[in-house]
Order: structure tokens, then sequence, then C-alpha cells
């Protein structure tokens, strides 16, 4: 348990922490986040005596960490910083395993831990351990500096920007590894990060400060059920809990849509479908009212020769109104025989289509912004 | 006189020259070291301390080198000492600068993580600092041996012995044999050195650091 009670420091007459206090629970993924300045980072390196803070104490387990050895501590916390920073001249092994030997383990015993944790993050021993920082890729060197933090099992992991400066697809699968080794190791994770993706997707109990003090420290859930102030809400924007309620069917349709007459023929429906690849065709009579679908398979098993297709449209497709809400469209495709779902503006014309594509890239663009 | 009769009849001088010219080099940049590398690593500690103790040391490497063996000359009379003390003091400087800048140089988040995972501030300058910043230093070695070579020559001119000897009694009396006898091993002597430290560099390199500029 990392026990913060009143805390500050101030550089100057800069405040940068304002009489912090709370609770972080053992086994607990905290993330601090807020914007730059605003002493996450201050608020982490004082749990490893990195930064002294000018009043108040910090226990860790109900020890007062002022009355512990720095050095001491810092070798029962881990540590992971944005730089990486492993040392270039040592191996793999050498970086892993140093925390370990500076604990004077036996050779044997950290030369067991580098191959379990290698092992764990799928980068086998025998070929990894003998390598140097610079043969790595940036997520590769990201991990073993994760596995030097945790060599020494320590019951604390301070980590701060780790994955800043990775790009995009690393990071994720790091961010996944991290978290799947902390609920298996069952560590106490201190993140600091400013991307609040990131947050959403790791913290158990997220801490927004914001000019060194805490304006929230809550779960993922209820940070976006109740945020607290206007800043979180606005760190948080594209998650909020209403995200598409205004959004409508129209918003999710895709307007190229093949239209026929419902006097065309037979034969010509065919050569239509043909040349726009498709095998279905939206049927309009001539004021563009809808009338119903045609499908290549009706034509074939029904159609005479010269019909008019008039005479085989069916109306098992279901219609909506371009200005419906788009939840409901969302529930008329997901039960769609046909998988698609017709868009009609208020005159019964035809403005769109909306089909499974269609919505997952619109729900995709109203989450991750335009694609 | 040809050269090769000149060598011949010679060569004992020129030999007993050769050795005493590689202890005055060898001497004097081992003073270097001893003195430059402690200092270095006490300066990358205090750096405020850096900006004057670096500018003293340039400053000695302005005052030309007939003045300094000069002063040198009167304050330890003549032969070997005050050369050596003239050329310990040129040897300073490359050393100490390229000792200090490799130290600070080395990447800051390197450091903070040393720090961060429990290093001591010994520990970190051992394991992790001196690995880091040894080609800085030896480079620096390798400019004050070069820099040595050729101004202990002038060591001649007190009395110290060496190459300087042969070069100053053929320019005294118009004998080329004598100056190219001790111009030419001086600069041969300069070429050896210079390459012997670059291998020396190249082999004290870590692996991991080999055609990485960190």
């Amino acid at each position: 348990m990392i026990k913060f009670e009143n805390v500050t420091k101030s550089y100057g007459h800069n405040v940068i922490l304002k009489d912090l206090s709370f609770t972080i629970n053992p086994g607990e993924f905290a993330v601090l986040i807020g914007p730059s300045g605003c002493g996450k980072t201050t608020t982490l390196k004082t749990i490893n005596r990195l930064i002294e803070p000018d009043q108040g104490k910090i226990f860790i387990n109900n020890e007062d960490i002022s009355k512990v050895n720095p050095v001491e501590l810092r070798r029962t916390i881990g540590y992971v910083i944005q730089q990486i920073g492993l040392f270039p001249n040592m191996t793999v092994e050498e970086n892993i395993a140093i925390v370990p030997k500076l604990l004077k383990y036996p050779r044997e015993k950290w030369k067991e831990v580098v191959r379990e944790l290698l092992e764990m993050v799928g980068m086998p021993y025998d070929e990894n351990a003998h390598k140097y920082p610079s043969e790595l890729s940036g997520g590769q060197q990201q991990r073993i500096g994760v596995l030097r933090a945790l060599a020494a099992s320590p019951p604390i992991v301070l980590m701060d920007e780790p994955f800043g400066a990775l790009d995009p697809i690393t990071r994720d699968t790091l961010q996944d590894e991290v978290k799947r080794i902390q609920k298996k190791l069952k560590k106490t994770i201190v993140f600091v990060t400013h991307d609040m993706d990131e947050a959403l997707k790791m913290a158990d109990t997220i801490v927004f400060m914001d000019s060194g003090n805490i304006l929230q420290m809550a779960s993922p859930e209820e940070m976006l059920r109740n945020p607290a102030h206007p800043l979180i809400a606005s760190f948080m924007g594209k998650h909020m809990a209403n995200v598409g309620a205004d959004l409508t069917a129209g918003d999710f349709m895709k307007t190229r849509v093949v239209k026929v007459l419902s006097t065309a023929h037979t034969l010509q429906s065919i050569e239509l479908m043909r040349n726009r690849e498709v095998d279905t065709l939206v049927v309009i009579d001539d004021d563009e009212t809808y009338l119903g679908t045609v499908t290549i398979e009706k034509i074939r098993t029904h159609g005479k020769t010269g019909e008019e297709i008039g005479n085989l449209i069916s109306d098992e497709v279901p219609v909506a109104n371009s200005r419906d809400d788009a939840r409901d469209t969302f529930d008329q495709l997901m039960t769609s025989p046909t998988g698609y779902v017709i868009v009609l503006d208020d005159d019964s014309r035809v403005v769109g289509l909306i089909t499974k594509t269609s919505m997952a890239k619109a729900m995709g663009g109203a989450l991750w912004g335009e694609m | 006189m040809s050269l090769i009769e000149f060598l011949q009849m010679n060569y004992e001088v020129i030999l007993q020259s050769l050795v005493r010219h590689l202890e005055l080099v060898i001497i004097s940049v081992s003073a270097g070291i001893v003195i430059s590398i402690p200092l270095g690593i006490f300066l990358s500690r205090h750096r405020k301390l850096a900006g004057p103790v670096l500018s003293a040391a340039g400053t000695i490497q302005t005052i030309p080198g007939l003045v300094m063996l000069g002063l040198a000359l009167i304050f330890f009379g003549i032969g070997m000492k005050p050369a050596l003390v003239a050329l310990s003091l040129y040897a300073l400087l490359p050393i100490l600068r390229n000792t200090y800048t490799g130290i600070i140089e080395v990447d800051k988040g390197i450091i903070e993580a040393a720090k961060g995972i429990g290093m001591t501030s010994n520990q970190t300058l051992l394991k992790v600092e001196m690995p880091l910043a040894l080609a800085s230093i030896i480079g620096g070695i390798r400019i004050s041996t070069v820099y040595i070579v050729s101004w202990a020559t002038l060591a001649g001119l007190i009395g110290a012995g060496g190459l300087g000897d042969l070069i100053w009694t053929g320019l005294s009396t118009y004998n080329t044999n004598y100056i190219l006898a001790g111009a030419v091993p001086s600069a041969i002597l300069a070429f050896l050195f210079s390459g012997l430290i670059e291998i020396l560099q190249r082999i004290l390199t870590p692996r991991g650091l080999k055609g990485v500029r960190v």
C-alpha cells in the first residue's frame, strides 16, 4: 500500500504538489494523468525518492519512506522510464540482471530470473539474452526495460510514460503485455501518462491531476460516467458515455445506391447488376419513390425475358428514415435478414444504404475521429 | 658522409635518443592520465568547477613550448625533470577535457535509470558512466600522446635528451643527417602511437557501442 499524507513540493514560488493525500492499494494499477505540468511525474518520483517532498509523508506498507535509505528503497521498487534507459554497454541479460546482482543474488538465481522473464514476454533466452540494446527494436528495448524493473520481484513498479515514444501498434501490444503481467504477478503499478486511451485501458484507478491537485480519483467506469471537473470531461471527450446519442441513420449510410426503375426489363437489370457488380437493385418508380428490392436470384428463378421487374420486387429489406436514431437503425441492421437497411427521406425517396461495413466505418469515425 | 654511413656510425646514439624520447613521452602522458582522469571525474561531480578548471588547463596549453621549457628550467634546473614537468602539463588538457565531456555526455535517461533502479553514485560511475565515456577518454589520451611526441623534441634544448637532441645538433651544425636521424623517427613514433592507441580504443569499446553513438 502506498499512502500520501499532505505531500507538498515547490520549486521556488512554483508549487508543484499541493497538499496531496491519497492511497493506492496493493495489486492496484493506478494511473496518474493530467495536462503537462500537473505534477504527475513529480508525484511518481517522490515514491522512490528521486524527488523529496518539502512537507508531508509518504508511506509504503505503513513505513515512512523518508526513514529508508534511498538506494535500498529504489532496489525494492521497479522503475521504467520513457527514454527506456537501457545500459548500452551491457547485454540484455546484464541489463535485466542488474538489480538482482546489486542485491547479491547468486549467479544461478539471477540467470534463472532472466530466463523466466524473457520467456514471459516471448523473447527466447537463447536468441536474445546476449544481444545488446542497440540490436533490438524500440518495442523490444522497452520490453527489456520493463523486465529490468521486474527482475528483483519488487511489489511496486513505477512507470513514467513508458510507452510514450513507441509507435501505436507496439504501444498497444506492450500495454496488453504489461496489463497481463501485472495481473499475473499481482504488482502494484503506478503509471504516469497523458494519454486518456492508455489510462482507460490500463487503470484500475485513475488519478486525475491538475496544478498539483487531485481533481478526481476513480475507476475508469466511474470517471467516464461522472467526470468531476470539466477538464476531465474534455480529456475524455470522445470516450464519454453519451457517444453517438445525436447520431442518425443518415450519418451512417453510404449514398452510392444502384437504383432501377420498376419499368425496366429483366435482361436490362441483369446487365446493370453485372456492370455495377452488385446482386441486388433498389427499385423505384418514376417519382423516385421506393418500391422494394430485386435480387439476381429472384430474376433467375422467377423472371421471364422481357418482363418488367416491378413484378419481381420484394419488401423484406428493412427501411429507415434518414433522421432515425442511429441506435434503432443499428438494431434493425443486426436483425435484417439481408444484412442491410435502406434509408429513405421524408418523401420515401431512397437516399442511402446502411451495411455492416458502413456502420463499422461510421462508428470507428465517431470513436477515433474521421477515418 | 652518406646517410647510410652516418647511421652505421651513430646507431647507438640514435637508439639511446629514441629510448630517452620514449621515456619522456610515456612518463609525461602517464602523469597526464593519472592526474586528468580523476580530476575529470571530480569535475563531472562538481560541474560548477568545470569551467574555471578547464580554462586554466586551456591556458597552459596556449603557453608556447619554449617559454614553458624556459620556465621549467628556471624552477627545476637542467635535465629530464623540468622537461617531464613541462610535458606533463601539456598532456593534461586533452585527457581532462575528454574525460569530463565523455562522462557528462552520457544520455540523461541512462543516468536516471541507473539512479532510479538503486545504483549508488559510485556504481553508476563504474558500471555505466566510465564504460560509456571510455572511447572519449582514450581519444583524449591519443591526442595528448601525439602532441607530446612532437613537443618532446624541444626537450633536447634543456638537456633532457631524446630525438630532439639530434635535431638541434643537426640544425646548429647544418648537418642534414642528424636532422633526419631525429625527425624521421619522431614522425614515425607519432604515427605508431596514434595507430596503437586507436587499436586499443577499438578493443576496449564495449560491443554494444560499436557503430553506435551514445
